[in-house]
């Protein structure tokens, strides 16, 4: 009742110092022209930053402009990007570099995230605290990662070769995860992991947690092993969400950028140079902005592929 | 009576949208042909896949933004 008076109070006050010209024209306007009225800013806005660069780079695609010499004549080339882009074998290196990376993440990801949550899931003494501990990573910026892990991975001073070192028993400085070419896409491999598998532990939880209990009272009845009530019950039915977030980190790693550019560069070579990194180089070191542009419009189509099948399972998954 | 005690379902009104062109199997149809492109796309073995990746990718993302406007 107070709420309803503060409430009203406040539309009053709001209603006094509203300057009587906007009131009166406010007032003639019929509610489906107000909300019109609310929503175009929005609506500007998401056309200035978003759809018209999509559609300045989609037309751009389609030239042989170059960001660096602005007064250059600028020719229609057709679809001549596109097709040196798909015959390029060294895009398709990257492509297969990309696949490669986001292939072992996602496994890794997915079985150690499985594994988590099953885990925080039996409830045991603490678990809460756990739980927030192993959340954290997820919560860092990326930058932040990929600086405090380019400094334990160095060879002389890192932990991380000192911790391998004292499990293995390599000297520490035998080796160098971010140069050595069989090492760096694990290395890449190992912080986004890091990262990204709280995510897919929490997506997994909550496919855990919407188990029915009777399920697992009725399979004890008949005398189900655990390990078959593991394999008949919850790997079934948490697989929705487990595909769900393996879509996601699908689509995340697919564009990753900002770890490997800190990390690597793409180094050593062109060993971790994924698609991302092949695109800035083209846009930002050739100055191929015709030809980048095309690239960018192609993982575009691609990622927004990935995000209808992304849609259709979680409609699945909400109707479950 | 007995319909109401039976629970018998509401009659749904009936469409004239062809059955193989509603939205459920068109969209399972374009989301097999955006997962082809995207495995042509990233697979190491043949160039040639590598190269129809795009279109093959293309025309299953506008399908599905078509069908799924589409009667259920």
């Amino acid at each position: 009742m107070t709420n309803q008076t503060g409430l009203s109070g406040l539309v009053d006050r709001a209603a006094l110092v509203t300057p009587p010209v906007v009131a009166r024209r406010v007032r003639g306007l019929s509610e489906r022209a107000i909300a019109w009225l609310f929503i175009t800013p929005t609506m500007l806005l998401l056309l200035a930053i978003n759809i018209f660069p999509l559609i300045w780079t989609i037309r751009l695609s389609f030239t042989n402009y170059r960001a660096n010499r602005p007064n250059a004549a600028v020719l229609d080339v057709g679809l001549a990007n596109y097709q040196s882009i798909l015959t390029d074998p060294d895009v398709w290196a990257a492509m297969t570099v990309t696949a490669r990376f986001v292939f072992w993440s996602i496994l890794i990801q997915t079985m150690l995230g499985f594994t988590l949550a099953w885990l925080i899931d039996k409830k045991f003494r603490g678990h809460g605290l756990w739980t927030t501990l192993i959340l954290l990573p997820m919560m860092l910026s990326p930058a932040v990662v990929g600086n405090f892990w380019t400094f334990l991975y160095q060879p002389q001073t890192g932990l991380f070769n000192y911790v391998v070192s004292a499990v293995t028993g390599a000297p520490a400085s035998s080796f160098q995860m971010l140069a050595q070419v069989p090492l760096a896409p694990w290395a890449i491999v190992i912080v986004d992991t890091w990262m990204w598998t709280p995510y897919v532990m929490l997506i997994c939880l909550a496919g855990l947690r919407s188990i029915p209990d009777y399920i697992y009272e009725a399979a004890e009845v008949d005398r189900a092993s655990p390990w078959r009530q593991f394999w008949s019950i919850t790997l079934p039915m948490a697989l929705p969400f487990i595909m769900l977030a393996v879509l996601f980190r699908g689509i995340e790693n697919f564009k990753m950028f900002d770890m490997v550019n800190l990390l690597t560069g793409g180094g050593p070579g062109s060993t971790t140079e994924v698609a991302s990194i092949t695109l800035k180089r083209e846009a930002f070191e050739k100055w191929r902005t015709g030809y980048s542009s095309a690239f960018a419009i192609i993982l575009f189509v691609t990622v927004f592929g990935l995000a209808n099948i992304y849609v259709k399972a979680l409609n699945r998954v909400k109707s479950r | 009576m007995s319909e109401i005690i039976q629970g018998s379902t509401p009659e749904v009104a009936p469409t004239r949208w062809p059955r193989a062109l509603r939205r459920g199997p068109m969209e399972t149809v374009a989301t097999i042909l955006i997962a082809a492109g995207v495995l042509m796309l990233l697979q190491p073995f043949a160039l040639v896949l590598y190269t129809y990746s795009f279109v093959t990718t293309l025309a299953g993302v506008v399908m599905f933004t078509i069908v799924s406007k589409f009667p259920d």
